[in-house]
């Protein structure tokens, strides 16, 4: 596995670029935080939707844009695996709120001082090594249900993209205001 | 603008819009999308390849992440290795220039329920971590990979996900901190 450990300079360059970026960001959301994680699954903060909500929603229009005008060649779609994917989500929640961060969170985490948060990386270490000496067991049972391959909800419905990102921004629109409105409630009370 | 570096948290709708435009750029400029949790296999494999190259070698999942057309392996240290490694150190700009860097090891919120007890909370973070990667790798992504850059391309394994991700995590929260409603947002914990 380390006949070739490094990539060319200029990948390695640009991903280092893009990290710096998406950690700044992260932290100044806020997301990087324990309590900011937890209290999202307890309704008590919802900094992460927020977060996630917008990121989605910016960035669909400009990838469906940029592929509508040619500008890119194509998507990076992941394969449907039904069982795989909703499974492993499940299991993925649970880690999340016993950690209190998901991977990129802890990464960025240990960065602004967060201890714990480099223990939680190293059993995610364990848990990647652990993970690839079960995958030749559930890649026989699991993985095979459900799988539909890299889709998006434009191709198996035959819609135009842009009614999904359309509706997504409306709920999210509306979803933001609802709980600012709330929480400026909250805080005068 | 400096005032805006020196905020120590900034507009959860401006950050998210921030995210979304490097989503942008990931795609034009580098024909990627943002994920983070595929290094966590290299880096394993990099381990147990120390121990055993062959092992490695004739494992399934490795050679499906890595393994490259010809045979061998795609180099490790590779565009998401290098994006991992830098998240912390940008993290660490932004919380020194906010003035939020603060050496923790035990969270604020844990520390209510649990105790102050370093050795538990360690505890729960090892094992938090192993359950999230394996979770991760099994659902093919993570809250990156597929609940930012899958879910904006709309595809069907990504929100499947990150449906049942959140189901999971509300359903996990609730067993650890209780499922009652409080009056304040984040202040008291259930059932103390």
């Amino acid at each position: 596995m380390f006949e070739h450990f490094f990539a060319d300079p200029k990948t390695i360059a640009l991903g280092a670029v893009t990290g710096l970026v998406f950690g700044f960001l992260l932290q100044k959301a806020g997301v990087t935080r324990y309590n900011t994680i937890v209290n999202q699954f307890r309704f008590r903060d919802f900094t992460v939707l927020k977060v996630m909500l917008t990121a989605i929603v910016v960035g669909a229009v400009g990838v469906y844009a940029m592929l509508q005008m040619g500008m890119i060649k194509g998507l990076s779609v992941k394969g449907a695996e039904l069982a795989m994917n909703a499974g492993g989500g499940a299991i993925f929640g649970v880690g999340m709120v016993l950690l209190g961060y998901c991977p990129g969170t802890a990464l960025a985490a240990i960065g602004q001082g967060s201890r714990d948060a480099i223990v939680g990386v190293g059993g995610a270490l364990v848990g990647a090594a652990v993970y690839a000496e079960a995958y030749p067991f559930l890649s026989r049972t699991l993985e095979p249900i459900g799988k539909l391959g890299k889709v998006t909800f434009a191709d198996v419905t035959h819609a135009s993209p842009w009614w999904f990102i359309a509706g997504l921004a409306i709920v999210a629109v509306g979803l933001f205001a609802v709980l600012e409105r709330h929480e400026k409630r909250a805080t005068h009370a | 603008m400096v005032n805006l570096i020196r905020k120590s948290q900034w507009s959860p709708y401006l950050a998210g819009a921030g995210i979304g435009v490097l989503s942008w750029c990931t795609f034009y400029f580098m024909q990627k999308a943002l994920g983070t949790s595929t290094s966590f296999v290299g880096a394993a494999g990099a381990g147990v390849c120390a121990v055993s190259p062959e092992h490695v070698a004739e494992n399934a999942y490795y050679v499906k992440e890595y393994g490259a057309k010809g045979g061998g392996f795609k180099p490790i240290f590779d565009w998401q290795m290098a994006l991992d490694f830098s998240l912390i150190l940008g993290a660490f700009i932004a919380a020194k220039l906010g003035g939020s860097f603060k050496k923790e090891w035990v969270p604020t919120l844990w520390s209510q329920r649990f105790g102050p007890s370093v050795g538990k909370r360690l505890v729960a973070a090892f094992f938090g971590g192993f359950i999230l990667i394996f979770g991760a790798r099994m659902a093919g992504g993570c809250t990156s990979g597929h609940g930012i850059s899958g879910s904006l391309q709309l595809a069907v394994s990504s929100w499947t996900f990150f449906v049942s991700m959140f189901a999971s995590g509300i359903l996990a929260a609730g067993l650890l901190y209780g499922f009652g409603r409080g009056t304040g947002r984040g202040k008291e914990v259930g059932h103390v």
